[in-house]
């Protein structure tokens, strides 16, 4: 595939700072959610003052990146443009759309507000067909109580097949629970079983068709059934974004988000 | 009340944007096409979602519209291909 060996992944960052050789982040974690699910609340709470900000790569949409060190790992932490939909081609939702599928984030925290649920769980969904290493944050659990709505946990994980964890941000409420469930996902120990939306028999059918095509062109890497029903759409902005991370590699390389403080 | 669908059924269809503030009905189909349907789809807009009319602005267009929880305006344009069952009371 012509990447590097470098290029290929966490795994190689993390050996190297295991190592002490270069002081970067162990573990890559992006943050998704719907605009005003508290995001950016979460953000600062996990990250405090190790974070700063830029914009994305030819791009004017905001970046913020932060880092936090949970049970001696260091956790470097994306925060994505809010969106609802990764599918309309907005340049928001195009940078997380990329960056879920070409980034290969080690393990993706999707905020979700826990007052209308149901809006969310759209982006829930296509984010799980994207990536299984997803850890659902239910966020505003205090304004869910205030207006009586009762969130069964439990059950939301046993149908999305991925760790659910109740959070109030603001409070600082639920976080090391996160942080536990994403140390789980992000170093392999959980394993998700995600809930994939099954097409008509149709779509089904050519998403079989294509998809040992794509492997053959660009390996397993990427998520070949995510890349399939793409094409399927007539995306052509899926194309020119793979061509672009082909060439660059599969990682954005995070840029020295300061020092750490913690 | 008649119908395009016959004077027994209870239910008609018509256009998102001809749904009377205070009225609710329940989504039949999306016309749009392309990304306009994506986003329509992806603000929870699918068959069978109840929409509420709840208030129209003074010069006429956009209306207000509650779906799943949130307020989204649509212009008459957009309003015009979506359409919904009315049940007549
Ligand atoms: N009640 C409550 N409000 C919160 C919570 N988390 C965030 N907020 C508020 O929700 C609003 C949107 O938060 P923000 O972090 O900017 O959301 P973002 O758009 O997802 O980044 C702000 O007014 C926050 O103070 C929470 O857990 N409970
Ligand atoms: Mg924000």
């Amino acid at each position: 595939m012509g990447l590097t060996h470098q290029s290929c992944g966490s795994g190689v960052n993390r050996e190297i700072f295991q190592r002490g050789m270069v002081p970067g982040a162990a573990y890559v974690i992006a943050l998704a959610g719907n605009p005003n699910t508290g995001k950016s609340t979460l953000f600062n709470a996990l990250t405090g003052l190790n974070q700063h900000t830029g914009n994305w790569p030819g791009k004017t949409v905001l970046r913020a990146e932060g880092k936090f060190i949970f049970q001696g790992r260091v956790y470097n932490l994306i925060d994505l443009p809010g969106t609802y939909s990764l599918l309309a081609h907005s340049a928001e939702e195009q940078v997380a759309r990329d960056y879920l599928c070409f980034g290969k984030p080690d393990a993706t925290i999707v905020v979700v507000d826990a007052t209308c649920l149901e809006r969310n769980l759209n982006l829930v969904l296509q984010v799980l067909e994207i990536t299984a290493k997803v850890v659902v944050c239910v966020n505003l659990m205090d304004e869910a109580k205030r207006k009586n709505i009762e969130i069964n946990i439990e059950s939301l994980s046993a149908e999305l097949g991925v760790p659910v964890v109740a959070a109030t941000a603001r409070e600082g409420a639920g976080l090391a629970a996160l942080q536990q469930a994403v140390a789980g996902i992000a170093d392999g120990t959980v394993k998700t079983s995600p809930y994939i939306v099954k097409y008509d028999e149709a779509i089904e059918h050519c998403i079989r068709k294509l998809e040992p095509k794509l492997k053959e062109l660009v390996g397993e890497q990427f998520n070949s059934r995510w890349l399939a029903l793409r094409l399927l759409d007539g995306d052509e902005t899926v194309i020119r974004s793979l061509k672009k991370w082909l060439a660059e590699g599969t990682r954005v390389r995070a840029a020295a988000g300061g020092e750490i403080l913690a | 009340m008649q119908s395009d669908r016959g004077i027994f059924s209870a239910e008609h269809i018509i256009s998102l944007c001809d749904l009377p503030v205070g009225k609710s009905a329940v989504i039949n189909s999306i016309q749009a096409e392309g990304m306009t349907r994506r986003r329509m789809m992806d603000l929870g807009l699918v068959p069978g979602t109840r929409v509420e009319a709840l208030r129209i602005s003074p010069a006429g267009d956009p209306k207000a519209y509650k779906i799943r929880g949130t307020v989204i305006a649509f212009r008459r344009e957009e309003g015009s291909k979506i359409l919904v069952n009315l049940k007549e009371d």
